[in-house]
């Protein structure tokens, strides 16, 4: 089986602005069928032709799971970033046809808890909104704690009071309200299960918070697309394949090894799911490491790197690709 | 190789929580008291021990109160304690941390009420004393016998013959009791002590 390889043709049957940072974008099949079936938390990778150049960024999807005519994806503009969310925001119209991928979940519900206790930060609030919609068409019990920077960005926090009345929380920036988490963790019940969300710091704040008051780490589920960093520009010889690349300064390893044909497997492209693990067959240099896959130990081993996300810098590196 | 179902016990490790729920039964008491060697001073003020001393853990007693935990509850049997311990996790807040001591069939019928009370079962301190006697399911009529010491065994409910399997259910909390006889009735394999 060779991951990622299911594309789908898609067209952009929708884009809407939601404020002034975020964007809707519907996807159809173009006979209008039914898209494969998915559970809340998954994501889809969206292929952009961005003048000779392929972006393939991983965006969560927000539609409800219970209806798959259409999926629903949101994008966050960032004007410093590698391009593909600038992409999105002004090159992406209606009834224009996209490739994207299979429904890939790597941030699902455990459908055992007793509760579901979510915490979202900022566009991290993607993946919940489909979650809550399995959830409350199945009856489950949650509770959800969205923290955003004012009432303008509070992206979906309109929708989901509406939706599902006082399971949402929302916590605001500019009117200085504040998670209280320690309180919020010590007042759940046995069975509950955490779910976060958000920027990197947001997570590492919540893993913490929960492991410290003594959640176990198998009730603690996050997400974290690591966006490919960008950096000094770097040469790789790929050995099985007896080629030799060079990465660019706004490109990542992965991206580069594509561009020179090899077809690797991915799923998600940052740093999470595992698929594009690759042997280190020799290296003389630093590997600069972005990725949640690899243990500390292996990261210190020099023999493996996550390319979606990873870099390297030094004399030469000799990829088993 | 092992049956995948077997499962596998370790040794009882102080958790971060809040508090600790702490039940063992017979030996597992000496399980608990080891523990008590590794844990922080205030541990045993924020823990419960329950403990089903059966015909030979009476001697673990004095011991057991002498940790002065916040609670010790003292019962005459494992289907004495279950209901407590249900109403324990009905009642319980996130932060709360298990470990239990003892036989296969304390720890495996205490792990099977966490899971149904939505405790993850790779998040319970588990160790192993005392005696290896099964309790069994007879995969016939789902009756179960406890305190299976041969191979094979003879159904308390239904009377067939059966042959204890490795094969485990958290589910049930028990070992699968197959016929081993269906063909012919009136083959009877000789019974041998495997379990102690």
């Amino acid at each position: 089986m060779k991951a990622g390889s299911n594309r789908i043709e898609a067209v952009v049957t929708d884009v809407v602005a939601v404020n002034e940072l975020v964007k809707r974008f519907h996807f159809e099949r173009p006979d209008g069928g039914i898209l494969p079936t998915f559970s809340g938390g998954a994501h889809i990778v969206v292929e952009m032709r961005d003048d000779g150049r392929t972006r393939l960024n991983p965006y969560s999807l927000m539609s409800s799971p219970l209806d798959t005519r259409d999926y629903t994806i949101s994008v966050r503009r960032d004007d410093v970033g590698r391009g593909g969310s600038l992409f999105m925001h002004s090159r992406v119209k209606p009834g224009q046809s996209m490739v994207i991928s299979n429904p890939v979940n790597l941030f699902s519900l455990d459908l055992r808890a007793k509760k579901h206790l979510m915490i979202a930060g900022g566009i991290g609030i993607t993946p919940f909104v489909a979650q809550t919609s399995q959830l409350a068409g199945e009856g489950g019990n949650f509770e959800l704690h969205y923290s955003c920077r004012s009432d303008a960005l509070a992206t979906y926090a309109d929708v989901l009071k509406q939706r599902h009345g006082r399971r949402i929380h929302v916590y605001r920036d500019d009117h200085d309200e504040k998670l209280d988490l320690p309180r919020l963790l010590a007042g759940q019940p046995l069975g509950t299960h955490l779910y976060v969300c958000g920027p990197a710091g947001m997570i590492t704040w919540v893993r913490n918070t929960a492991a410290a008051a003594g959640w176990p780490a198998e009730t603690v589920h996050y997400e974290h697309f690591a966006a490919p960093q960008p950096g000094k520009p770097f040469d790789v010889t790929l050995a099985v394949s007896g080629i030799g690349i060079r990465v660019g300064e706004h490109e990542s390893l992965l991206e580069a090894i594509e561009a020179a044909g090899l077809d690797p497997p991915y799923l998600c492209r940052g740093g999470v799911c595992g698929q594009c693990e690759t042997n280190v067959i020799s290296s003389d240099g630093k590997f600069l490491h972005n990725d949640h896959w690899l243990s500390e130990e292996e990261h210190r081993s020099g023999c493996k790197i996550m390319p979606c996300v990873s870099r390297f810098e030094g004399k030469s590196l000799v990829l088993e690709r | 190789m092992a049956m995948l179902s077997r499962p596998v016990y370790g040794i009882l490790s102080p958790q971060t929580g809040k508090n600790h729920l702490l039940i063992a039964d017979a030996e597992g008491a000496a399980a608990i008291l080891d523990l008590a060697k590794k844990t922080s001073p205030d541990f045993f003020a924020a823990a419960e021990v329950m403990f089903v001393p059966g015909p030979d853990g009476g001697k673990y007693v004095e011991a057991l109160k002498a940790l002065v935990p916040g609670r010790l509850y003292e019962g005459p049997s494992i289907a004495a304690a279950m209901p407590r311990l249900r109403q324990i996790f009905g009642a319980a807040h996130m932060g709360l941390r298990l470990y239990v001591a003892g036989t296969e069939s304390l720890i495996g019928q205490v792990v099977q009420a966490a899971s149904e009370a939505g405790i993850e079962h790779a998040s319970i301190q588990t160790e192993h004393r005392g005696s290896w006697a099964r309790r069994v399911q007879c995969v016939h009529c789902k009756g179960i016998t406890e305190n299976v010491t041969t191979q094979p065994v003879k159904c308390s409910h239904c009377g067939l013959l059966l042959l204890v399997r490795d094969h485990y259910s958290r589910r049930y909390a028990a070992f699968q009791g197959v016929c081993i006889n269906a063909e012919d009735p009136s083959e009877i394999p000789p019974t041998e002590e495997m379990f102690r």
